[in-house]
């Protein structure tokens, strides 16, 4: 292991990287402590000056009440959800076959259609904008929450699938080959041979998708623009307008807003890590 | 599939398995190409096509589109065009200094890399900037920057200095957003080298730790080349993130101050097609182009090595 594990050092040493520990992650983190600070102190405090000391009331439980019931962020959070989860669901869906196909077959144009969703899924946001735009407004979908989900199942399909094939690739070809020999149709070894060893790479994507569509902003106001389709990190810029220098409030949003990934973060961490480092590092 | 009407034979099986087989990829593949064809592929090529037109996005009442074929024109109109070469600059340092990310990941990675109680905690703790929505982080090092009250001068008034309002002065607020994306990105390269160091061969740290290398010596000679397929992708991240950076732009200076002073190619593109000053959909196309051009060097790099290594297996 290195560095030299901590139990064979000096005692010294031990006793500093315990105290260092901690100090490390506060340092770290300060930018968002201080948030947290602000989101529980009144709004007087920023009235009078008191930025950093001690919170006159605490105000917490009003602040995040407020957030709730005096704004539209239960409209933006929900947007948000019913934003992220069908296209999970559909770049999952879609991506299980796609690297099914180019796992499984060899066939011409199999590495040429693999390196086409590959490079698709690096290209910069811009060159797709005013063509996407355009065809989401033909479709009278601009400013929908379904315009916005159909073009992220349709981009995230690149990276699932540059993650499913490898996945599928490292799966034992003899159980493929031992349900051909018994006759078994193709769909039917996708369904039941493949699929069931397809579950963890399937939560590892889940969860990551559903990060990296929660935290999406630039689709998010290129595609949208009112309360009743805009997710969460769109809205918070109006929010902030709606509350513009009351910053125990647009600090308590911004946590609110962060929240979601952050616990779906926590409680499938294991799948998360492996999402991100399986997809990339084979 | 029509073929099932066939006696089932001996003799008729293996054709009928082979067309299936011939047949079943590109069913599978039809969905998932169809979806990326009509958002990712067409649009890319259409987005060519419209950089060479003059358009402000709108269509005639009859649904024909307003846009005048221009040639070259807007390409050139960006070469004499300074708000696009501050742009262009604003990119190349973002490039540079977001690669700071990469050693950064790895200092705390080795820090980390260690089983005392509680450091698993500790290890999300640290990641957790990277979960958390770029606005969010924009938002939060917007008011750790603020020049009243805004911690960072605060600290710096505990020694005898400041305030400097970072993001209100052009020569410092694109390091200030280029500062706070590192915070997020430095995370992500963390957990890549915390995975790649779980994979270090421990047999070969023992027999160089009896030869006395240790330290420094250990890291670069020994650890370091077992951390390569980490180092790449912490490489390819990083770069295609600080090409692709907008949100902390957008949220945190709006290209401000002054002329797009914070501006990069992303943002610019964004303001010039879809800002309140009027759609400019192909001098925006144009700008896309390019950038989408300096992607494709890092995209050709990318995939270059993947048809190595598939043909290497």
């Amino acid at each position: 292991m290195f560095p030299t594990p901590i139990a064979k050092t000096s005692r010294t040493w031990q006793l500093t990287y315990q105290t260092l520990l901690p100090v490390a992650m506060v340092l770290w983190l300060l930018p968002l402590l201080a948030v947290m600070w602000f989101s529980i102190k009144p709004g007087a405090d920023f009235t009078t000056g008191n930025y950093w000391g001690l919170p006159s009331s605490f105000e917490g439980f009003a602040n995040y009440f407020l957030v709730f019931t005096g704004s539209d962020m239960p409209r933006y959070l929900w947007n948000s959800v019913m934003i992220t989860v069908p296209t999970v669901a559909g770049a999952v869906a879609l991506s299980c076959m796609t690297g099914f196909a180019l796992g499984v077959y060899r066939f011409k144009g199999n590495l040429l259609i693999f390196f086409m969703f590959v490079a698709g899924n690096f290209v910069p946001f811009q060159i797709l904008m005013v063509p996407v735009r355009d065809l989401t407004l033909d479709m009278g979908l601009y400013d929908t929450r379904i315009g916005l989900v159909l073009f992220h199942i349709a981009f995230q399909t690149g990276f699932c699938t540059l993650f499913m094939r490898n996945f599928i690739r490292a799966l034992p070809r003899e159980l493929i080959e031992a349900a051909r020999v018994e006759g078994v149709s193709e769909w039917r070894i996708f369904w039941y041979v493949v699929l069931p060893l397809m579950r963890p790479a399937i939560a590892a994507l889940a969860v990551l998708i559903f990060t990296f569509i929660w935290n999406d902003y630039f689709w998010a106001v290129v595609l949208t623009q009112s309360p009743e389709s805009q997710p969460v990190t769109a809205g918070i810029t109006s929010f902030n307008a709606q509350y513009r220098a009351m910053y125990h409030l647009m600090s308590a949003g911004s946590i609110v807003a962060a929240i979601p990934p952050v616990a779906m973060f926590f409680a499938m961490q294991k799948h998360f890590i492996a999402g991100l480092t399986l997809g990339a590092v084979k | 599939m029509t073929m099932t009407a066939m006696p089932e034979t001996e003799i008729a099986a293996p054709p009928r398995r082979f067309r299936q087989q011939a047949i079943a990829p590109w069913l599978f593949l039809l969905p998932g190409l169809l979806f990326f064809s009509v958002y990712v592929i067409v649009p890319i090529i259409q987005s060519f096509q419209i950089s060479f037109y003059d358009w402000n996005g709108l269509d005639r009442p009859d649904g024909t589109s307003t846009a005048v074929y221009v040639g070259l024109e807007n390409y050139r109109d960006l070469w004499d065009d300074p708000d696009f070469w501050t742009s262009l600059r604003n990119n190349a340092i973002w490039l540079v200094l977001y690669l700071l990310a990469i050693p950064g990941g790895l200092f705390i990675a080795l820090f980390l890399n260690q089983t005392v109680t509680g450091i698993r905690l500790y290890k999300s703790l640290f990641f957790f900037p990277f979960v958390i929505s770029q606005v969010v982080v924009g938002l939060v090092f917007t008011w750790f920057y603020d020049p009243t009250f805004g911690m960072i001068n605060e600290l710096l008034g505990l020694v005898g200095l400041g305030p400097v309002n970072i993001l209100g002065d052009t020569r410092y607020a694109t390091y200030g957003i280029i500062a706070a994306g590192l915070w997020p990105q430095t995370a992500y390269c963390m957990i890549l080298y915390l995975t790649g160091l779980n994979a270090v061969d421990p047999e070969q740290i023992e027999a160089a730790r009896l030869d006395g290398a240790k330290g420094p010596k250990m890291l670069w000679y020994v650890v370091l080349p077992q951390l390569r397929p980490a180092t790449f992708i912490a490489f390819v991240v990083t770069v295609i993130g600080a090409l692709r950076s907008f949100d902390l732009i957008s949220i945190m200076t709006d290209g401000g101050p002054g002329f797009y002073s914070t501006s990069v190619l992303a943002f610019y593109m964004w303001d010039v097609a879809l800002s309140e000053f009027g759609f400019r959909m192909g001098y925006g196309s144009a700008i896309a182009v390019i950038l989408f051009l300096i992607m494709l060097i890092y995209i050709a790099g990318f995939l270059w090595k993947m048809y190595r290594d598939e043909k290497g297996v």
